[in-house]
């Protein structure tokens, strides 16, 4: 048995967090080799190579590869499906537009965000908002999925694994690339991090984002939002949290002015602490909140962040 | 242009979804069943193309069961023109997975050949993420998936996507596929002479086997179970004591 896993690369560099965890999820399957694609990715792929668990790594340097267009390194990686029984990616937006086109090419259902590994055909993924588990048995002879990072532990630094070069597919020449809007931040990533201060709705303003900032900065912690702070322009759209953006996991999770809707709860439940800061005792978000404090977050959040 | 827009039958999204008793699914007897919600950005964005004179005729296709027909009348209501059901499921709680779904409509596409097909990211039911970029496969067309912004430019569309570090922006030849986000647009509400409008637009029936698709599942659902729960903790009276109770739990 081995595994195709599609290597976490932006702009050259390697998430060795997402891509670490996806390999640790699974290499009870079977050799894990790690394709690393970008118009520069020999450097991730010298970096995938020192992960834990890690049998082998392809290099994929080219153009054609530099932005994550779907179309291209989704021929790449059925041109070399051949040699694997499952394939696979963390559970990331670029897995997300390129492992389904990936599976339809190969004739095969994608399996999404799996959680836990049963067996080389078995897998259990949250549906419903993550209301229900399920767990899936494949038929299909090979396997896609994505792995939902948060639900395993990091890999540990392991040996060098040998890194070779692997043949280029053709570029189906379907889309091009315009621009990235990427905004640059000291904070830790939002995923990965240990400690996250997630703002809402409550908050009001985006000038008054800069209230759960602080705390967040205090924290050293990455900063979230909940759907109706973004759609409302107080936060970028990257910093969503919930069933329909990021999924996070860390060990302190912070809802400023959130209520506590099903779909953030989606994103956020499986966090080892959560405090919640709401004027309405009733909201949601209390029910599943470790701590609870009742008021009003334009003085209690800078009083926490004075007091910490 | 026609634009093609698939719409599925979801549990409301303000519904908190059961898992049965016997661990086979989620119970969907007696539960209010809606558009999924990237279906109707998806549906008002298509209608906002036709309004601005970038399509002629905005058509919706649904797979599943027959009930699926008032997902449809709900988007003719909102201004698509007309509709395509295909039952490929007797059973509410039977579930057709993206790969048949995007079989079928492959087959619906070869016959209608629209310029561009719209769907949701994401159905909030089985949060597969999966329709949009199979279809593309299957069809051989270009994807733009998670779209925030979109701009027909000729023989191109521009698509601004919703990617993890941010936004992306990329240019997709047509005919393509598009997958909606939710910032795309905010949908419409049908009007009630709209709804009454609807009740007389065209809506064509199929069956899976019509287009000859085999809609039997390659992923086997061997149980459901509930999420382990997660109680309500404490309510602090203080900031001091909220930070106590933090320094204790050895999180700051
Ligand atoms: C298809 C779909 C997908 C979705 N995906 C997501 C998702 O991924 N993530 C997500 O978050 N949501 C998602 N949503 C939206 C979700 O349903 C809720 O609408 C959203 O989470 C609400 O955000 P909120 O809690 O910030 O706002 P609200 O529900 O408006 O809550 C604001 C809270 O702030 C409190 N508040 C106000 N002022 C103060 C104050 N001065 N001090 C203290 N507290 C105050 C209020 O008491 C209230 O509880 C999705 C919805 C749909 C339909
Ligand atoms: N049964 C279906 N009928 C029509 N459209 C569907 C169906 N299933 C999925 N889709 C479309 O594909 C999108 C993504 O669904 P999914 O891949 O299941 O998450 C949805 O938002 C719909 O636009």
């Amino acid at each position: 048995m081995a595994v195709l896993l599609l290597g976490e690369v932006t702009n050259g560099e390697l998430n060795g967090d997402a891509t670490g965890k996806a390999v640790a999820a699974l290499k009870s399957l079977g050799d894990v080799t790690v394709l690393c694609a970008g118009a520069s990715a020999k450097a991730a792929a010298g970096d995938a190579a020192k992960i834990d668990g890690v049998a082998k790594v392809l290099v994929a340097e080219d153009a054609r590869y530099g932005h994550r267009l779907a179309e291209p390194t989704a021929a790449l990686m059925v041109a070399l499906a051949g040699d694997y029984d499952h394939i696979a990616a963390p559970a990331t937006t670029d897995a997300k537009n390129v492992m389904p086109r990936v599976a339809a090419l190969l004739d095969v259902m994608v399996i999404p965000d799996v959680s836990a590994v049963i067996d080389a055909d078995t897998f259990e993924r949250p549906v419903y908002a993550g209301n229900a588990i399920q767990t899936v048995k494949s038929k299909d002879a090979r396997k896609v999925l994505t792995v939902r990072t948060t639900s395993f532990d990091a890999a540990g630094e392991g040996g060098g694994a040998p890194v070779e070069d692997a043949t280029l597919a053709d570029d189906p020449g379907l889309s091009s690339w315009i621009a990235d809007e990427v905004a640059e931040s000291d904070r830790p990533e939002l995923t990965s991090a240990g400690r996250v201060v997630s703002g809402g709705r409550g908050i009001g303003s985006k000038e008054n984002f800069e209230i759960v900032e602080k705390l967040a900065d205090k924290l050293g912690a990455a900063v979230g939002a909940s759907r109706a702070a973004v759609d409302s322009g107080y936060a970028p759209n990257d910093w969503q949290v919930g069933q329909t953006g990021k999924v996070v996991a860390p060990e302190l999770y912070v809802a400023v002015g959130i209520s506590g809707a099903i779909q953030h709860l989606a994103g956020m439940k499986d966090s080892k602490v959560i405090v919640a800061i709401n004027k309405d005792e009733e909201a949601p978000i209390f029910q599943i909140a470790d701590y609870g404090l009742v008021g009003d977050l334009f003085t209690l959040v800078p009083e926490l962040t004075e007091k910490l | 242009m026609k634009v093609l827009v698939p719409v599925k039958r979801v549990i409301d999204y303000n519904v908190k979804a059961k898992v049965k008793s016997d661990g086979s699914g989620v119970d969907l007897a007696n539960v209010k069943m809606s558009m999924n919600p990237f279906d109707e950005i998806a549906v008002e964005e298509a209608i906002r193309l036709k309004e601005k004179g970038a399509a002629e005729e905005v058509i919706v296709v649904s797979v599943g069961v027959k009930q699926a027909a008032e997902t449809i009348r709900t988007a003719l209501a909102m201004g698509a023109d007309r509709g395509i059901l295909v039952v490929a499921a007797d059973d509410v709680h039977q579930d057709i997975e993206p790969l048949a779904v995007a079989k079928i409509l492959k087959a619906v596409i070869d016959q209608e050949q629209p310029g561009l097909v719209i769907t949701g990211k994401q159905a909030i039911d089985n949060d597969m993420n999966a329709t949009g970029q199979m279809l593309a496969a299957l069809l051989g067309w270009g994807q733009a998936t998670f779209a925030s912004k979109l701009d027909i430019d000729g023989d191109a569309a521009k698509v601004t996507r919703e990617v993890d570090g941010g936004l992306q922006t990329i240019s997709v030849k047509m005919p393509a596929i598009v997958t909606a986000d939710l910032r795309l647009n905010e949908p419409r509400y049908a009007s009630l002479p709209n709804i009454m409008k609807a009740k007389k637009k065209p809506l064509d029936e199929k069956t899976a086997a019509d287009f000859g698709v085999d809609v039997s599942p390659r992923l086997e659902i061997v149980s459901v179970k509930e999420p382990e729960g997660r109680s309500a903790g404490i309510k602090v009276g203080s900031v001091d004591e909220l930070v106590s109770k933090l320094k204790e739990a050895g999180v700051v």
